[in-house]
């Protein structure tokens, strides 16, 4: 089985940053703006390089989304900033009427998504964004796995007309896939080769899968790993070709089972070719306060979590 | 500049056209529409400086944003008569396949829309946007807005005024339909909205009021005095006095017509006020 080092690690949010500092350099319609976390969001170096493009819109996500929605009008790619929550829940209205009905050119970067946002607790923390944002019409839905992905995604977003909602984290999580892999979105990446198991994850979770492989390795289940960084538009021909092979199929997120990443490979599945199914993802339940590494745990989104709903699974085929 | 009686041959066609749209599929708001008549079929054929035909990005012209999309009639009924689509689709408002939504919409395509709105208070923040990219662009256009009175009970609007004031987006001239009326009543009953020029004015806009925003020469002149007072640091808010249901006497001085069609001998009461100019779709 491919083994993946992590080569130090960093959070998925500076990825972001570092691909909207890049993208200041190369691309004079990206605009940015943020409500009141310029500093949460990484993107200071955007706002030092370019101030005449960076947009301070204080404490008012409502503000935001709506301007944004107005600055396309005119060539203008714009580039909101805010926690996960704010991004989305928040603003469901306005993103639904002004920005995927309009069908305007705006990209919302998420930060502090899922759990893993940790001590601030559940009024911060969201798991339930994924759904809200794949419900709508012709929104693309992207959820990165690590610091290079991350920064990649948010290069391809710009080239890529049309809504974005791309998700992404605050913890330093492990880098692992190659800094010069291009971003194709709604291309799933596979990751490992096997015939026992299929385990397609996403965000954070795809690190956790990996481990998960090489702990069921060493068990002797053959577990192939495939990173869905695109939610929507889903590759439900890499799904269905896995499943084909291996007749099971375990989806992990950082996100409620409801509306996230598990029932769209459900739907393709009950769609396609049934096959067995364990969803590793939040159980209908908010969050709470702890370190990311114990909310994790306690919330069952770990590789441990994975190595069981495969074995669960597997008894299932 | 269009001279006053050709505007007002426009106006009473428009009034028509609005009266004819929501009786044929007895719906849609025609009391809204009726008070912004005036207003739109100025703002269109005299205010705005426009290029000939429509692209989304509005670069080189003036561009406006309607906020409170319920108005839909008026607005089409005065982008079809200023040539952006047929005026025979004026016929399809509210029916199935038509790009004539029962609110507008972006999304079917309709030439002379730029963003949809019906669910309220969401078009302030959307023009400063666009203002905010006229600057960038260089373009040194101006952004105009309709937004109602009641809709300003939205929080929304209130990001977005002080915004706009806070960053010195002086491109941009906010109108507000004061008619001072909503559909479940007055708006000094449902939520009272206070003094607006008050408010405006606290958040750092200059303000200007059109007292009677019915009459073409004060809503002309009014309009050349908030153009002027742009290019000065300020967002302008023009508060535009106006009568809901204006030119038909029965839905004038009531809040019952918001968003009410009128029946068939109703529609031929008002129509027989309002003889047709331009002739009809």
């Amino acid at each position: 089985m491919k083994k993946y080092t992590n080569t130090g690690s960093k959070d998925t949010r500076s990825g972001f940053g570092d691909g909207l500092t890049e993208l200041g350099q190369t691309n004079e319609n990206v605009v940015a703006l943020c409500a009141d976390l310029t500093g949460s969001l990484k993107m200071n170096e955007f706002k030092d390089n370019h101030p005449e493009r960076f947009f301070q819109i204080g404490i008012a996500e409502a503000n935001m989304i709506g301007i944004a929605a107005g600055m396309t009008i005119g060539g203008k790619i714009p580039f909101t900033g805010t926690f996960a929550n704010f991004s989305t829940g928040r603003v469901y209205d306005q993103i639904r009427q002004s920005v995927a009905y309009s069908d305007k050119n705006v990209k919302i970067c998420a930060s502090h998504a899922g759990i893993t946002l940790g001590e601030d607790g559940a009024t911060h923390q969201i798991l339930e964004d994924i759904g809200l944002m794949k419900m709508l019409p012709g929104m693309t839905v992207i959820n990165t796995c690590d610091y290079n992905q991350t920064k990649a995604a948010t290069l391809a977003i710009a080239a890529h007309h049309g809504p974005v909602y791309l998700r992404f984290g605050r913890p330093k999580v492990a880098n692992f896939t190659p800094a010069d892999q291009k971003f194709e979105i709604g291309k799933a990446v596979q990751l490992t080769e096997g015939t026992d198991v299929t385990i397609v994850a996403t965000g954070h979770l795809v690190w956790e899968a990996l481990q998960a492989a090489e702990t069921l390795e060493a068990e002797g289940i053959s577990a192939e790993v495939i990173n869905i960084h695109t939610i929507k538009p889903l590759d439900e021909a890499a799904i269905l070709n896995s499943v084909a092979k291996t007749g099971c199929i375990v989806t992990a997120e950082e996100h409620n089972f409801l509306g996230g990443l598990g029932e769209s490979v459900a739907r393709t599945l009950a769609l396609n070719t049934p096959a067995p199914q364990e969803f590793v993802a939040t159980q209908d339940t908010f969050g709470e306060s702890g370190t990311p590494a114990q909310l994790m745990e306690k919330y069952g989104l770990n590789a441990a979590s994975i190595v069981k709903a495969t074995q669960k699974v597997i008894k299932r085929k | 500049m269009s001279d006053n009686k050709s505007l007002e041959n426009l106006v009473t066609q428009v009034r028509r056209d609005i009266l004819r749209m929501v009786h044929k599929v007895n719906s849609g708001h025609p009391g809204g529409s009726l008070g912004c008549a005036e207003f739109l079929v100025t703002l269109y054929n005299d205010t705005m400086k426009l290029k000939d035909g429509f692209d989304m990005d509005g670069k080189g012209e003036d561009v406006f944003f309607l906020s409170n999309g319920h108005i839909s009639p008026v607005i089409y009924s005065v982008l079809a008569r200023r040539g952006y689509f047929p005026v025979d689709e004026l016929n399809t408002f509210r029916l199935l396949d038509s790009r004539l939504q029962g609110h507008p919409t972006t999304h079917e395509g309709l030439p002379g829309i730029r963003i949809a709105s019906g669910s309220l208070g969401q078009g302030m923040s959307v023009a400063i946007g666009a203002a905010l990219t006229k600057k960038l662009n260089g373009d040194n256009h101006l952004v105009y807005s309709l937004h109602g009175d009641g809709e300003l009970q939205e929080g929304q609007n209130w990001e977005a005024i002080m915004y706009a004031a806070g960053n010195n987006v002086d491109n941009y001239i906010a109108t507000i339909d004061y008619n001072k009326k909503q559909i479940d009543g007055a708006t000094d009953d449902v939520l009272p909205l206070g003094s607006l020029s008050d408010k405006f004015e606290a958040f750092g806009w200059d303000v200007l009021e059109i007292t009677d925003g019915n009459n073409i020469q004060a809503i002309k002149d009014g309009m050349a005095e908030a153009k002027a007072r742009t290019g000065k640091g300020k967002p302008v808010c023009v508060l535009l006095h106006t009568e809901m249901g204006n030119g038909v006497d029965f839905m004038m001085n009531t809040h019952a017509w918001h968003g009410k069609a009128p029946n068939d001998e109703q529609l031929e009461s008002a129509l027989a006020q309002n003889p047709a100019t331009l002739g009809d779709y």
